[in-house]
């Protein structure tokens, strides 16, 4: 049911550039919607990166990261074709992982 | 990058179509909180409060936490941040939105590996501070930005 999310990940000497696009309306709760009733919360709470089944980014996040939120992290002493992971968990239970492969 | 742009684009069609599912009941209750989720801090109504909530306490002033963001934001819905922390050692990074109504935007934890760098896009309710807080070797290092919003991005 989430939607999908992207991540691309390319490395530049021996750092690894990872950007993660994903798709989420992020609500604050604080917005009303065309009927005047809130929008109740709706957003990611925790992200995670692993590289190679190895967690190397921890994130937790609130309601005031944009809506389809983007990132880029960076991880260094990788090489092309490590595997690399991304995850998220919203404060519905809902969760999302994406894979590619470090080019 | 145009085509992030356009994948931008359709997923804020898409997270339309969810929000619409929501509203129908199609998906499931509330249920299972995030359990590695600092409560305590991402719940804070205040920057200190926010900082006590991640244990924060006695920050000292530092200029090797690079914070890159526009001094004005047209648009306080997505304001880009890019932040670099050059303190040695250093484990995580938490961003704080000062006049935000929850002031804790993020808090990222480098493992083995990760450079501490982060880049992301926030919501400004108002022309704020942005204060990132660095963690090393059990200290913590601050570092504050002005950002001024001309249309907020809470509420509406």
């Amino acid at each position: 049911m989430a939607d999908p999310m992207k991540v691309r990940a390319t490395l530049k000497g021996d750092i690894a550039d990872i950007r993660v696009l994903m798709n989420h309306p992020m609500e604050t709760g604080q917005r009303k919607d065309g009927g005047g009733k809130i929008v109740p919360m709706h957003f990611i709470q925790n992200l995670e990166v692993k590289v190679n089944g190895k967690a190397v980014v921890e994130g937790q996040i609130s309601q005031a990261v944009s809506r389809n939120p983007v990132f880029s992290f960076r991880v260094k002493g990788v090489k092309a074709g490590d595997k690399v992971e991304v995850s998220w968990l919203d404060n519905k239970g809902d969760t999302n992982k994406t894979e590619t492969a470090l080019a | 990058m145009d085509a992030l742009r356009r994948t931008v684009l359709r997923g804020a069609g898409a997270s339309g179509a969810l929000a619409v599912a929501l509203a129908a009941g199609l998906l499931k209750p509330q249920q299972a909180r995030a359990a590695g989720w600092n409560k305590d801090a991402f719940g804070a109504k205040t920057p200190a409060d926010a900082l006590k909530g991640i244990g924060a306490a006695n920050t000292s002033e530092s200029k090797d936490i690079l914070i890159d963001a526009p001094q004005i934001a047209e648009n306080g819905g997505v304001v880009p941040i890019e932040i670099t922390s050059t303190v040695p050692g250093t484990r995580s990074i938490a961003v704080l939105i000062e006049k935000n109504p929850f002031p804790l935007a993020g808090k990222f934890d480098f493992k083995e590996g990760a450079v501490p760098f982060v880049k992301l896009n926030v919501k400004i309710g108002e022309s704020s501070n942005v204060r990132v807080v660095a963690e090393a070797g059990g200290k913590f290092y601050v570092a504050v930005k002005e950002v001024k919003v001309t249309i907020g991005g809470c509420g509406g």
